[in-house]
């Protein structure tokens, strides 16, 4: 049952995985780019929910009203501001750009909020649960993973079944010719990074609810939503979320092992599937 | 004599070192239809491309409908009603062939074009309408560009070697279907190998040869001896 | 009739200037026990090393198109190896400092027979997860201090020099060799035909594939060497500090983004640009590191500021100017005027 126990709980943590990796995935999916303060980001999500929640009392949840707005128009300046001006045939602009950008976040992160770790108080859903079949299982991992099966399924809708989906594949598939249908692709890109990173804003309040973090907080947060990409096989968004249920499960078992074990278990695991099928699990067929 | 739809003033272009238009001077109004031909190499899609925004030149080289549109974004100068096919289809592969026309009506601009009428000009592609577009033959696929670029309902659109690649029953077919788009006034410039189809469906021609202007007249009177010193530059 | 002839040759005059300032300056360096003082040494030591650290990274990314985000794996590594060789093997530091290098080059390859598979960017962060599998691998090895960490004894401290003075001469020296066979080793592969490879990989990567050159045999050398001589860097910084502990042996800060701003400002793909990288580098922490966190937001910015409006950096800039090369590379062509004859 211990072992039962570990894999449930290792899936639920699979959906906060494949919540820090939809953002990374789309931004990829639509312009190529790699962004490496990905995981910082997800951290300013998290701080700017805990800056919310000081300044207002709000629930960390209803925070989200706030801050996802916020994340969306910091994505969209950014993307316009600076991120435009990386893309091309050359990988290491957009490299060392976001790089760059990483250093500068952390220390922001620093400046405003001390090196201590912080954490968002959400009340009796952090310590809720409901029992099934023998298992407890905590009424917020299930959120957790709800909200991203519901995220990762809207993004779906968004980008097959709206004009707006269309324009991300077609300026995907062929920039040049996407403007000649009058699309703007710097206008693209930056609608891409906003959605980017409201999704990255539900991925940061929920990290705040469920552990603390800490300036430093984002790299591991990149490594993991690039692991449950790769895992999944790039360009597939349920992929995805299969990688991180994959991931989170190689953590809860490793950590069932040895609690030494929990992050190298995740990063073994998704070396093995490196090594045997390295191009994920599920990749997309087509482009 | 009314305004021009287009004009080129000493047009230019350059991709990186090598200069492959020197100074090309144009003029057609509206409702014509404007053939250029030329031997491969000529300027011909960098012309095109050039109109289309493609490529970027000095503003007043490229004027439309009286504004200067040389150094505007492609997508700006779609919006002003000027659409190109571009050499090779290049459709979306992943959009519908459906999709594929309608994210060319994204820009809503009024005129006869909509989905219904692009289906009734291609009936082939209402039943492969949720198709992908890659899933299509060459000559459909063909008819996908054109009528991706249609949707737009533009006031010029611009053919790049729709004939290019394709079996000569298709090629027929498509040409059949051009005076049925053209005909409500729309004007068009074709860039075509075939000199004898470019000028059954012309007006007039242009011949480029080597970045210029080698000759410029009616189509339906110009000589062949003519068309051939001007497209190989030998008498 | 044409009066000119052409010549061919590699060297110019500002490169005959150079190597013979060079040899100049590399021989006061030498020296410099006896004329600086103890903190001064210090201080170059650690520039040297950085300056090395520098040249390997920019090798990889600059020339075979392998951004790394994660060579603190192998500092780490290398670090480790100096403290398990010595303390375990037994080893004199100077044999594990070598040993450390072999065995960084030994466990590059199935890292990189791995990591390769990842294209472009995801090949970034694919470096990023070994570096942190290395991390959470030596903090489970208790013998070595686990997740706090372990200090050298001072019996193997002793052993490399008798007297402290003795000791500080020779870490300086040998940071001062390890910069001088880091940038040897990296110009006479350049200049060798894998280096013509690689100049052609990074103008050109499509082409020099199709031109018959194995751009994965050549990267992969890249790395192996780069990622060897990299842990023996680790194995000589660590011998200077004289304890370890994962965070910092494997710390992103420290051994991966300070390199790449050293590397962008001064110039990526250019042996000239981490030398000159490195001296701002150090010349902005020596003025501004007292600002802490802001200092290290302006270094943030001022590479994104580099990276976009001058991505070849502060050499490139040079070059474009005057068109100046101190490590002869390129052939040039010039022209011999006859007539003059």
């Amino acid at each position: 049952m211990d072992w039962v126990n570990a894999i449930v709980q290792g899936t639920l943590l699979g959906g906060l995985y494949a919540l820090f990796a939809a953002g990374l995935s789309l931004i990829f999916g639509v312009m190529r780019l790699v962004n490496i303060a990905h995981g910082d980001l997800i951290v300013l999500g998290a701080y700017l929910g805990l800056t919310v929640v000081m300044a207002t009392g709000l629930h960390p949840l209803l925070a989200l009203v706030f801050v996802v707005p916020t994340m969306a128009a910091i994505g969209y300046v950014l993307q316009r501001g600076i991120l435009n001006k990386t893309l091309g045939d050359d990988i290491l602009p957009p490299l060392l750009v976001t790089f760059g950008l990483s250093v500068i976040l952390q220390n922001l992160f620093l400046e405003g909020y001390t090196a201590d770790p912080q954490k968002m108080n959400a009340g009796v859903l952090e310590t809720a649960s409901v029992s099934v079949g023998g298992l407890s299982l905590g009424v917020l991992p299930l959120l957790t993973f709800a909200i991203a099966v519901a995220v990762i399924a809207g993004l779906q809708f968004i980008f097959y079944r709206t004009p707006l989906g269309r324009s991300f594949r077609a300026v995907s598939d062929n920039q040049e010719i996407a403007q000649l249908m009058g699309l703007n692709k710097r206008h693209i890109f930056g609608l891409a990074m906003a959605l980017a990173l409201a999704v990255t804003a539900i991925a940061g309040i929920l990290l705040g609810i469920r552990t603390s973090f800490d300036p430093t907080a984002g790299g591991a947060r990149l490594i993991y939503g690039f692991e449950a990409v790769i895992i999944g096989g790039l360009g597939n968004l349920w992929g995805t979320l299969i990688g991180g249920v994959i991931l989170g499960v190689a953590q809860t078992v490793g950590a069932k092992i040895d609690p030494g074990w929990q992050l190298l278990a995740g990063h073994i695991a998704f070396l093995v599937v490196l090594a045997i099928r390295p191009n994920g699990l599920f990749p997309r067929v087509s482009g | 004599m009314p305004e021009p739809i287009l004009s080129l003033n000493r047009l230019e272009a350059h991709y990186g070192d090598f200069q492959a238009l020197y100074g090309v001077d144009l003029e057609m109004h509206e409702g014509e239809v404007l053939a250029i031909i030329g031997a491969n190499g000529a300027g011909k899609t960098t012309l095109l491309r050039s109109v289309s925004g493609l490529m970027s030149n000095a503003a007043a080289q490229v004027v439309y409908c009286g504004t200067p549109i040389g150094a505007l974004r492609a997508d700006e100068i779609a919006a002003l009603g000027i659409a190109l096919v571009p050499e090779g289809r290049q459709l979306f592969p992943s959009l519908s062939v459906e999709e594929n026309l309608l994210i060319g009506g994204r820009l809503n601009r009024e005129g006869p074009w909509s989905l219904s009428a692009v289906f009734e000009l291609f009936p082939v592609l209402k039943e492969r309408r949720a198709y992908p577009s890659t899933a299509l033959s060459g000559g459909q696929q063909q008819m996908v560009a054109i009528g991706r670029a249609l949707m737009s309902n533009p006031d010029l659109i611009l053919f790049d070697e729709i004939s290019l690649g394709l079996a000569p029953v298709i090629i027929k077919s498509i040409y059949d279907a051009l005076p049925g788009i053209v005909g409500d006034g729309m004007s068009a410039v074709i860039v075509e190998q075939d000199i004898s189809k470019a000028l059954s469906v012309s007006d007039r021609v242009y011949c480029l040869m080597e970045g210029r202007v080698s000759l410029e007249g009616p189509s339906a009177n110009i000589s062949r001896e003519a068309i051939s010193r001007a497209y190989f530059g030998v008498a | 009739m044409s009066n000119q002839t052409h010549s061919i040759s590699r060297t110019s005059q500002a490169a005959r200037v150079a190597g013979v300032l060079g040899a100049l300056v590399l021989m006061v360096l030498i020296a410099a026990p006896w004329w600086a003082g103890r903190a001064d040494m210090r201080l170059m030591g650690e520039l040297f090393l950085y300056l090395a650290l520098a040249s390997l990274w920019n090798l990889m990314a600059g020339y075979a198109g392998l951004v790394s985000v994660g060579q603190q794996a192998y500092v780490g590594f290398g670090g480790y190896m100096l403290f398990a060789l010595t303390i375990f093997g037994g080893l004199h530091p100077l044999y594990a400092i070598a040993g450390a290098g072999v065995l960084g080059a030994l466990i590059a390859i199935p890292v990189a027979t791995l990591i390769f598979r990842l294209r472009g960017a995801y090949f970034a962060i694919g470096t990023w997860v070994i570096a942190e599998v290395f991390r959470l691998s030596f903090a489970q090895i208790s013998a070595l201090g686990g997740g706090s960490g372990s200090s050298l004894p001072v019996g193997i401290v002793r052993s490399l020099a008798s007297s402290r003075s003795g000791r500080e001469s020779l870490a300086y020296w040998m940071a001062l060799g390890a910069a001088v066979t880091a940038i040897t080793v990296v110009y006479l592969l350049l200049r060798s035909r894998r280096g013509l490879a690689l100049t052609a990989i990074r103008d050109n990567e499509l082409a020099a594939g199709s031109l018959g050159i194995d751009i994965w045999r050549t990267k992969f050398v890249v790395y192996v060497v780069a990622s060897g001589l990299t842990a023996m860097l680790g194995a000589l910084i660590f011998l200077q500090k004289l304890r370890i502990s994962p965070d910092a042996a494997f710390s992103v800060n420290d051994w991966t983004a300070f390199v790449i701003f050293i590397v962008v400002i001064g110039g990526i793909g250019t042996i000239e640009g981490p030398i000159i990288g490195t001296l701002i580098f150090f010349a902005l922490r020596e003025t501004l590191a007292d600002l802490g966190t802001t200092y290290l937001i302006v270094l943030g910015i001022v590479a994104i500021v580099v990276m976009l409006k001058a991505p070849k950096g502060v050499w490139g800039f040079i070059v474009e100017r005057y068109d100046m090369q101190l490590f002869p590379l390129r052939y040039r062509v010039k022209l011999n005027d006859q007539a003059k004859r």
